[in-house]
């Protein structure tokens, strides 16, 4: 205790002479928080806290900062939004629905667009920003996915970035649906056809989510609720967990010379990363705020409000949906009646395969642990094309859920491409089956192929499209050898060998681990790096003593 | 309980030890300095382009507070009527540029600043494993065991047992709360508004629909007579009600009883999609099929409304019609069958 008095002190004495009145004004308050909240100590483990620099660990940035705007964009909207399905009649400033009957959530989503200055302004940023959050969160998973990121120690929070993908889903949705114009309304219409489907319960579910038939008097102001306090509530907390394991962890680093799984190599949090991500919120924010500012988005005035019976033709759902209608367009209208009730395929299929799609990418870090039996900490990243059946796993997910985005745009497609929409349909249908496993086999052979261009590489240096005519007509080309530290990433992959059953392991293992390392390439050794240099050399040596030049002199060339 | 000492797990795994011992890493390459760190030219040119993009900040905060009242939708706006759309577009416009300029600069100047002025030598941190040592987790089950020892869970199982069971029952307690979200479906999917006699009436202008008015491959949509505005539960009941007549030439009719049930090649479909409830009614009157936006199910209208396309399984369900002696369209009875999306009892009576 005395020693920190001490300290202290001398602190004190010292802070004049450094920096006059500022530093002994920070060194009183610092003190004070110190001994009320361990100031110093926070600083001591934040503030030289080091961060990686790599222009892909900034998706998991975008989402976050996107998500801070929703907040401040959404509190505004709910200064102004009524949240009521009471019927009002219109008699605002938009003169074409003046007269028109209409609920207090759609009359109030006009006002706040029309007469309330910055109204329309900050809708534009709540959605644009909504769209941005979404897209962010997915591009983040899948740099995690394809880099391996996912692996021990981090796959708790693969499950707690999954669930809050799942999460943005349920908050776009919701939020999606208060304004209650058509387009909204119908997409409850067919939350309700879905779960009208459900065996056994579909019926009471429905009653009970809409207080009674459809559309009712109570969804919009539960959805309310949900969309502005259960959801963002628990996005909050999992965002809370998500980065508070990041610090536990540490964050992961691409290979490269100096980085190992044992050290973290990059800038400080205090001041660079202070500066450069902070300063990204801002930059995001901005471009966010210049989107809004200039380019129309769910122009609710032009759908009108919710009634079930108009038609509107080419209704699709906001993007980071559309994979769950793909799968409803594209099933055949398939329905059995066993004992009188009835199971509707064409809904409950869909559904089914949406759960395994997703889980799929929830458990696949257990997967592939379960497959390769590697039980390190890893915090080097995996070079994509290193490993090339995940990536083939992840482009093919990938295409299925693009398949099925494609599918629920099959009637704007047709008429852009003046296609039949049943041909087309068609197509998706197949091609639901066909484009994944070709997509597979054709990326794990485009990293096959990068892989041994890399080896080359590694080996021989880079190519310097010289090229010497020997005189007994050889023909040899210069290389440049890499330097050691250029080398090094392409020369610490780890090595591997796929699981033999016996001795603990199932053949099921041993079968997906035989697959999973099938064609696996070898990674260069000293041994051959020392042969290729050798021969490197040899032709080197014959090439100087052709032209007549000094060692290395191609190199000033 | 038992520890298990981390370096002593036994697992199998697919790494292998690498052939000659691997590459050494030849550690962090050698530091190359930025323009700034060795030209005091570039160092000034970039601290003066910070600064100057901090002002640009607040010239975009101006613009923005400006833009709010100079531009108001409903009030003052110096480029466009109030109570206008295009008052609305500039006021949008303006202050959403002010904005970006006043958030983006502060980005960027921070951003810059870290980039060409903060020292960019890497640093390196340590990591250390999450997990304790054998020691460490032996403690850790000890401390855990002790309080289970302590909180005497394992020795008295009348506790046990009555708790298991009051954690077991306190669900029940949910369910009444739950239960009164909405009141149960009843017969309410299996009935609508339309029974005997009431007319088919134009959709929105309520008007009453004479056979005569219906011409060859014409479309209608309709409601039934007397659902208005004022009606309890207005929109519940246009969301089941909701139909449209299409009329066509008898002898193109490929289902006898479905011709039967309409008037003269008129015939009454409901709209709403037996899929998930979208109104299925863009009517193509070549070939006269009905196709639901929302997912492509088509029905053919000669057919009974079948279904030739798409995900839907049943046939769009036919209103009854006849005329009144005035010559007006009535229905003869309610749908037949529930309508809208297949749910679980909807083939039971009810």
């Amino acid at each position: 205790m005395s020693t920190t008095t001490d300290t202290r002190g001398s602190s004190r004495s010292d802070a004049p002479e450094k920096g006059g009145r500022m530093a002994r004004l920070g060194s009183v308050g610092g003190d004070w928080l110190d001994q009320r909240v361990g100031g110093a100590r926070l600083v001591r483990f934040f503030a030289r806290k080091i961060f990686p620099d790599h222009w892909s660990f900034m998706f998991g940035e975008v989402a976050l900062y996107s998500f801070v705007i929703l907040l401040i964009s959404g509190v505004f909207l709910t200064m102004f939004f009524v949240p009521s399905m009471d019927e009002v009649v219109y008699d605002g400033v938009y003169e074409p629905l003046q007269g028109a009957h209409m609920s207090k959530a759609y009359e109030s989503t006009l006002h706040l667009s029309f007469e309330v200055s910055g109204g329309l302004l900050m809708r534009q940023i709540h959605h644009w920003a909504a769209l941005v959050f979404m897209v962010a969160i997915f591009v983040h998973m899948f740099r995690v996915f394809f880099t391996g990121a996912f692996r021990k120690p981090r796959e708790l929070n693969w499950l707690v970035g999954f669930g809050l993908m799942m999460l943005g889903m349920v908050a776009g949705f919701s939020g999606y649906s208060l304004p209650d114009d058509v387009l909204s309304g119908n997409g409850l219409r067919i939350a309700e056809g879905l779960m009208l489907a459900m065996p056994l319960v579909g019926p009471y579910l429905s009653f009970f989510l809409f207080g009674g038939e459809f559309p009712g008097h109570y969804i919009i102001p539960r959805l309310f609720t949900v969309h502005i306090l259960l959801i963002p509530a628990a996005i909050l907390g999992l965002i809370g967990i998500h980065l508070a394991m990041l610090v536990a962890h540490k964050h992961t680093q691409y290979p490269g010379p100096g980085r190992t799984d044992k050290n973290v190599v990059g800038y400080p949090l205090f001041p660079v990363y202070t500066a450069k991500a902070g300063g990204f919120f801002f930059l995001v924010f901005g471009i966010i705020a210049l989107v809004s500012a200039t380019t129309s988005i769910n122009a609710v005035w032009i759908y009108g409000p919710y009634d079930p019976s108009p038609v509107s033709a080419g209704s699709q759902p906001d993007w980071y949906m559309l994979f769950t209608d793909g799968g409803l367009r594209l099933i055949p209208g398939w329905e059995s009646t066993i004992f009188g009730y009835v199971f509707s395929w064409n809904i409950l299929i869909p559904m089914a395969f949406y759960g395994a799609f997703l889980a799929f990418l929830a458990l696949y870090p257990f997967l592939e642990a379960w497959v390769t039996g590697d039980d390190r900490e890893h915090h080097v990243l995996d070079l994509p094309y290193n490993v090339p059946v995940r990536t083939g796993l992840g482009v093919a997910w990938i295409s299925i859920y693009l398949i099925l985005c494609l599918g629920a745009t099959n009637d704007l497609l047709a008429i852009a491409l003046k296609l039949s929409i049943n041909d087309l349909t068609w197509l998706y249908r197949i091609s639901f089956f066909v484009v994944p496993v070709l997509v597979f086999f054709v990326t794990k052979r485009l990293c096959l192929a990068i892989q041994r261009h890399k080896r080359d590489l590694a080996l021989h240096g880079v190519e310097t499209s010289k090229v010497v005519r020997m005189a007994d007509g050889e023909m040899l080309e210069i290389h440049e050898p890499l330097s050691d530290y250029d080398r090094w990433v392409l020369v610490s992959a780890d090595q591997f060998r796929p699981l033999k059953a016996g001795k603990g392991v199932s053949g099921l293992r041993a079968k997906a681990s035989s697959f999973f390392f099938k064609d696996y390439i070898e990674p260069v050794t000293p041994a051959d790096l020392r042969k290729a240099l050798e021969h490197g050399s040899h032709e080197q040596h014959k090439i100087d003593e052709l032209i007549g030049a000094g060692t290395g002199d191609h190199a000033t060339n | 309980m038992t520890t298990t000492d981390p370096s002593s797990r036994t697992t199998v795994s697919a790494l292998a030890a690498p052939e000659g011992g691997g590459f050494p890493n030849p550690g962090l390459p050698p530091h190359e300095h930025r323009a700034a760190d060795v030209d005091p030219r570039a160092e000034r040119r970039a601290e003066r382009l910070v600064a100057a993009m901090f002002v640009l900040s607040i010239l975009g905060t101006v613009l923005f507070v400006a833009s709010y009242f100079l531009f108001s939708p409903t009030g003052t706006n110096l480029l466009a009527e109030p109570d206008t759309l295009h008052a609305v577009r500039w006021n949008t416009l303006f202050t959403g540029l002010g904005l970006a300029i006043s958030v983006f600069f502060i980005g960027a100047a921070a951003v810059h600043w870290a980039k060409t002025l903060m020292p960019d030598h890497e640093m390196v941190e340590e990591r250390h494993e999450l997990g304790s040592d054998a020691e460490g987790q032996r403690q850790a089950v000890q401390i855990l065991s002790d309080g289970i020892q302590e909180s005497g869970i394992t020795r008295r199982p009348l506790i046990v047992t009555a708790m298991v069971g009051a954690f077991a029952v306190l669900p029940i307690a949910v369910l009444a709360p739950l239960s009164t979200l909405g009141p149960l479906p009843g017969n309410k999917l299996h009935h609508t508004f339309w029974k005997a006699g009431l007319r088919l009436t134009r959709d929105h202008d309520g008007t009453p629909i004479k056979a005569s008015e219906v011409a060859m491959n014409s479309i209608f949509h309709i409601m039934p007579e007397g659902l208005t505005n004022e009606t309890e539960n207005y929109l519940e009941e246009r969301a089941k009600a909701a139909a449209v007549i299409v009329r066509i030439d008898p002898s193109i009719g490929q289902d006898e009883e479905s011709l039967a049930n309409g008037y003269n090649g008129i015939l009454a479909f409901s709209k709403i999609c037996t899929h998930v409830g979208c109104p299925a009614a863009l009517y193509e009157q070549q070939t006269h099929h009905m196709l639901c936006p929302c997912h492509q199910s088509t029905f053919d209208v000669t057919d009974g409304a079948k279904v030739i396309f798409g995900p839907a399984h049943r046939p769009l369900p036919q209103l009854p019609i006849e005329v009144d002696a005035e010559g007006y369209l009535v229905a003869k009875g309610d749908f037949p069958e529930p309508i809208g999306p297949s749910f679980w009892d909807i083939h039971k009576e009810k």
